[in-house]
């Protein structure tokens, strides 16, 4: 059996504060702090060594005239130029705007399907379950997969999207390609996008109707509001948090989003679906532009960082509301 | 005493101990043997290469492993390789295009030694792959690579429905000549024209495949058989780097719009980002009369039951009005700088050389750059598509090889695709905008760039 001895309380309270110090440390051999630094310092380190060193080094590479396929040039700092070639091309805010309509196009119908879905699940019905779980099926796969598998559908001979369009309208099904014309292709990665994350969006606005107490509803009941009315005044404005949630989540991932634009289309017909993360890319692993796509990296952080940090203010103020 | 005895007999365990671990990792070794591990595209002379490689092995004792990526991803996957000094290929059969890059940034071992001790001459070699897959700078005795499998565009036909008396009958009537494999491209839009949405054997089937690809090299692949024949030129060859009024000049512009009304005109739905594979899905599917695409695939096509055979036909990239040329191919085979096995590899090209070698390449579906194997006089006869291919590999012309050649691309590819499948501006903006891309980049290169 183990005897734990503890010391001597009165002998203890008669000590001074720095000898009760002293004995502590001796007992622990090591101050809370030390111990604390001890727990904390691998985390520390790691976080350093992948997520601080990269973004000190590309900050430092972002003034350079690094090419990584031309290494055996002499490396030169360029100060800002990178920085005001980025800004002074008309490709790269062409590449940005496209990138807002992606974002704004999509969020926003995830946003109104999500919700009107989470509306539908929220009440009971049978066979609830099941159908949760088939509406969530698409959020489960990898975007390759659905880049991939949206591909066939979208074919204009095989696919059978084609051939429901022209069920429905009449168009030829081969007479039309929704990732190979201009005017279709930025709504069909929405669509697709929309298609996998709208069940996300979903579950954030489940969790945020699950919230409402149902006592705010009986006493709406009481007050005779109409459901319309109990929809506009109770169910809307106390899932708002959830749906602010839910947007600044699916903007900041519509933003990077790379993989599945990038199996659909390859940005194309032409550039007309080249976000900004295909355009950092190719530059950074294709044209091996270092210091360039370093200095784009840096752009857009700061872009994503400054308009993630405005939204948050916005959604505590709504939350405190 | 006793204490010494035991440190004594510690000390004899852990050194027998020491010798059998040692022992067993020595059996190991020897029991796996030399190990290369070559690097390519996952296509099908790859798999005629492993098939080679058998042979190899059974000469050498050195096990060959391979490591195949597919085209899309080939050049990205490879080149962050070289570039980060990986270890992962000992032999690399690189693209034409990178040799610049690989002799600049000392990615290849510089072959010109090891040619010299072994006698390798490159005067046996097909002189536009010497210049195409080994030279660097071009022109110069400086080799980086043994060329290792020759290609170059060329196209496919439905040699069956070219023969039906009723097809040739209502193209005559049409056209009023006879319905041939075409020799210019002007014959080809014709052609395509003809079988665009006609119904054969109860099924549509459309005129041309031709590549489109945004992602890699394809659309850029496809557009230059054209451009060049109209007239395009990377440079002017008396003025190196100037561009001005070469790429962009009013032949270049006409051949670009060629390119994009044979799109238009004469291909199948929903061929906005299509590649090698798509065009060999889509011939060897009955869908289309003619299809462009690397001879390195002709091969498999000619095997292929449903449109093998008498069924397929050859013809070379048809001529434009201002000449005639076709896009190469291929690529040359080199030492890997970083590899720790550089003898075995060198040992591994010495035996790829020999004409024997090189003559069983050629049998399972490599094209030899070999000179003694292809200006054999029964060569021409050995293949359905060999005539074609020598012809082909007499007029090629390549992209760019500079260092920057990635960005040269993806400029072009971005350019070509607007203009041809979005419909973005017109083909002399097209090419304008294209010489100022590249003008750019040859600047940032430390190039000297005239205007004029």
């Amino acid at each position: 059996m183990t005897t734990i001895t503890q010391p001597d309380d009165a002998a203890i309270s008669g000590m001074g504060a720095a000898a009760r110090a002293r004995t502590t440390r001796r007992v622990r051999g090591l101050s809370d702090r030390t111990i604390a630094w001890l727990f904390v310092a691998p985390t520390i380190a790691l976080l350093l060594a992948i997520n601080i060193f990269p973004l000190v080094w590309m900050i430092r590479l972002s003034f350079t005239s690094l090419n990584l396929s031309m290494s055996y040039l002499p490396l030169r700092f360029v100060g800002l130029d990178n920085f005001t070639d980025i800004l002074g091309d008309e490709d790269v805010w062409l590449r940005l705007q496209t990138t807002a309509q992606f974002v704004i196009s999509s969020v926003a119908l995830q946003v109104i399907i999500g919700f009107g879905l989470a509306l539908l699940i929220n009440r009971q019905f049978r066979g609830h379950s099941f159908w949760t779980t088939i509406i969530l099926l698409p959020m489960m796969l990898s975007p390759a997969v659905v880049g991939n598998f949206w591909t066939l559908l979208l074919q204009p001979q095989i696919g059978p999207f084609n051939y429901l369009i022209s069920l429905f309208t009449g168009v030829p099904p081969s007479s039309f390609s929704m990732t190979g014309q201009v005017a279709l292709a930025p709504w069909t990665i929405v669509l697709v996008d929309t298609w996998m994350w709208a069940p996300y969006v979903m579950l954030i606005c489940l969790a945020g109707l699950r919230s409402i107490p149902d006592y705010i509803y009986e006493a709406a009941e009481v007050d005779r509001a109409s459901a319309w009315r109990q929809f506009w005044s109770i169910t809307l404005p106390m899932t708002v948090p959830f749906l602010m949630l839910a947007v600044l989540f699916r903007a900041i991932e519509n933003f990077k989003m790379f993989d599945m634009v990038n199996l659909l289309t390859s940005g194309g017909p032409g550039s007309t679906t080249e976000l900004v993360s295909i355009t950092l890319k190719r530059a950074a692993f294709e044209k091996w532009r270092t210091g360039y796509s370093s200095a784009l990296a840096i752009i857009l952080f700061v872009t994503v960082f400054g308009a993630a940090n405005i939204y948050v203010k916005a959604l505590n103020k709504v939350k405190q509301r | 005493m006793r204490r010494l005895n035991w440190l004594r007999s510690t000390a004899a365990s852990a050194v027998l101990a020491a010798a059998a671990l040692g022992g067993l990792g020595g059996g190991e070794a020897a029991a796996q043997g030399k190990q290369l591990t070559l690097c390519w595209a996952a296509w099908d002379p790859a798999n005629a290469l492993v098939e080679l490689g058998k042979d190899f092995t059974k000469q050498s004792g050195i096990e060959m492993k391979y490591e195949f990526v597919p085209w899309t991803s080939y050049a990205d996957r490879f080149l962050n390789e070289l570039n980060s000094h990986g270890k992962l290929c000992d032999l690399i059969i690189g693209d034409s295009q990178w040799i610049g890059g690989a002799a600049e940034n000392k990615w290849y071992v510089k072959l010109n030694d090891f040619f010299a001790k072994e006698k390798i001459s490159m005067d046996d070699f097909v002189p536009a792959t010497v210049v195409g897959y080994s030279q660097w700078p071009k022109g110069s005795p400086n080799y980086w690579a043994l060329p290792a499998m020759a290609d170059a565009v060329g196209w496919t036909y439905r040699k069956d429905w070219f023969s039906r008396p009723e097809i040739q009958s209502a193209f005559k009537a049409k056209y009023g000549r006879d319905l041939a494999p075409p020799k210019t491209y002007d014959e080809l839009k014709q052609v395509a024209e003809f079988f665009q949405g006609r119904e054969i054997d109860g099924k549509k089937v459309y005129g041309a495949y031709i590549f489109t690809e945004r992602g890699s090299e394809g659309i850029t692949m496809g557009v230059t058989n054209v451009l060049y024949n109209y007239g395009f030129s990377y440079d002017n060859p008396k003025k190196p780097y100037q561009m001005q009024g070469v790429v962009n000049s009013a032949d270049a512009a006409k051949g670009l719009e060629f390119y994009k009304e044979l799109y238009k005109c004469c291909t199948a739905p929903g061929m906005t980002n299509a590649y090698m594979q798509e065009g060999l899905d889509a011939f060897k599917s009955g869908q289309v009369a003619m299809q462009m695409n690397w001879f390195a695939f002709f091969p498999g096509l000619y095997k292929d039951p449903n449109v093998g055979g008498d069924k397929i036909g050859f013809f070379v990239n048809p001529a434009g009005p201002n000449g005639h040329f076709t896009q190469l191919g291929g690529q040359g085979i080199s030492v890997v700088a970083t590899s720790e096995r550089k003898d075995d590899a060198l040992t591994y090209i010495k035996w790829f050389a020999q004409p024997a070698v090189q003559q069983k390449w050629w049998q399972l579906g490599g094209y030899s750059a070999l000179k003694a194997v292809v200006d054999a006089p029964d060569f021409p006869k050995s293949a359905a598509f060999a005539p074609q291919f020598l012809e082909s590999m007499g007029i090629v012309k390549d992209f760019w090889a500079e260092p920057s050649y990635a960005q040269l691309l993806l400029d072009m590819q971005k350019r070509v695709h607007d203009y041809v499948v979005a419909d973005k501006g017109t083909s002399q903006q097209a090419l304008d905008l294209l010489v100022k891309d590249w003008t750019k980049v040859f600047k940032e290169q430390g190039k000297q760039v005239a205007s004029q």
